[in-house]
């Protein structure tokens, strides 16, 4: 079975430069319409099930807002 | 490397004139542009240590010009670590010594000429010319490949150190996205497209593969 990977952002540390939106390779990555506490519109994953966990997202993130895990079989 | 409780860094004036909050290292705060000199004395008295400057271009190519270019011809077993974003970003972005011919900043508002404030510094290549460094590469923050190989050069210059070797050099090719007036992935691009066209990525000069 294909890997499978859950890519969690910590929206509170997120400043919503998109720099992890415009490097995901499946793009799935998008700009939250709801504003965090400092005001900024932070990244959500739109699709999780499509994510290849190649890090680049959290390799290029600025503020090591991003985590990503490999997911278990039958784990969401 | 497990280097953190033997390592200090110094940290210049700019943007990361707070680089000690940013990062979980001791640090010692320099003068603008001395990093190289407070480096050189930390490393002397303590040779047991692994030690590293972080400075900005306004920081090491105007002001500190001096004191990185005897640092390295001097071969002090420090690391530098050279943020090259074209631009004094905590003043508000005025011209450097490595602002690009064309570039608009407060300070050449209808872009740098050559003929008012000559042709932009290459730092690498001008330290290559002395004897004094072990390794000098530049690399660029511009895609997460080129982060991952800017990684990897972090590490070497860090190995080099460790192995008793002199002058270690590292320039990283970054944005300003706030000054260059572009949003975060635009400055990526232009940092790709423009910025690496005058300032080739590579390695300047690597002592330990030439005598391989
Ligand atoms: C002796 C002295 N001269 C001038 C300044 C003003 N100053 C503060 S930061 C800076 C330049 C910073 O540019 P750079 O090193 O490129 O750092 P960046 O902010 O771009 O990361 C200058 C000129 C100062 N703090 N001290
Ligand atoms: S790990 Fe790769 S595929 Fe998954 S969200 Fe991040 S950039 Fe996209
Ligand atoms: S790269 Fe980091 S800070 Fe920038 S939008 Fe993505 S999660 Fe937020
Ligand atoms: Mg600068």
């Amino acid at each position: 079975m294909a890997k499978r990977f859950k890519v969690i952002f910590d929206r509170e540390r997120c400043k919503g430069c998109e720099l992890c939106r415009s490097f995901c390779p499946k793009q799935i990555i998008a700009m939250d319409t709801q504003v965090n506490a400092k005001g900024y519109c932070p990244a959500m994953i739109t699709d999780q099930e499509s994510c290849i966990g190649c890090q680049s997202c959290a390799t290029v993130c600025p503020d090591c807002a991003i985590e990503i895990y490999q997911l278990e079989e039958g784990e969401a | 490397m497990g280097l953190l409780g033997k390592t200090i860094g110094v940290a210049p004036i700019g943007c990361s004139v707070v680089a000690h909050q940013f990062m979980n290292v001791d640090m010692c705060e320099a003068a603008h542009g001395r990093a190289p000199a407070v480096a050189s004395g930390i490393r002397r008295v303590h040779p047991e240590r692994v030690v590293f400057t972080y400075q900005g271009d306004g920081d090491l190519a105007s002001i500190g010009m001096g004191e990185i270019v005897h640092a390295a011809a001097r071969g002090e077993k420090f690391t530098t670590f050279f943020i090259n974003n074209g631009i004094y970003g905590m003043t508000g972005g005025q011209m450097a010594p490595t602002t690009l011919i064309g570039q608009r900043s407060t300070t050449s508002v209808d872009g740098r000429t050559r003929e008012q404030a000559g042709m932009p510094l290459k730092i690498c290549e001008l330290l290559a010319t002395l004897d004094g460094p072990d390794y000098i590469e530049r690399v660029s923050l511009d895609s997460p490949a080129h982060i991952r190989a800017a990684k990897k050069a972090v590490r070497k210059a860090f190995e080099y150190q460790l192995a008793g070797k002199g002058f270690t050099f590292v320039e990283l090719l970054s944005t300003c996205p706030t000054n260059w007036g572009l949003t975060p992935p635009e400055a990526m691009k232009r940092m790709r497209e423009e910025v690496a066209a005058y300032y080739p990525l590579g390695v300047y000069k690597d002592t330990g593969k030439e005598a391989e």
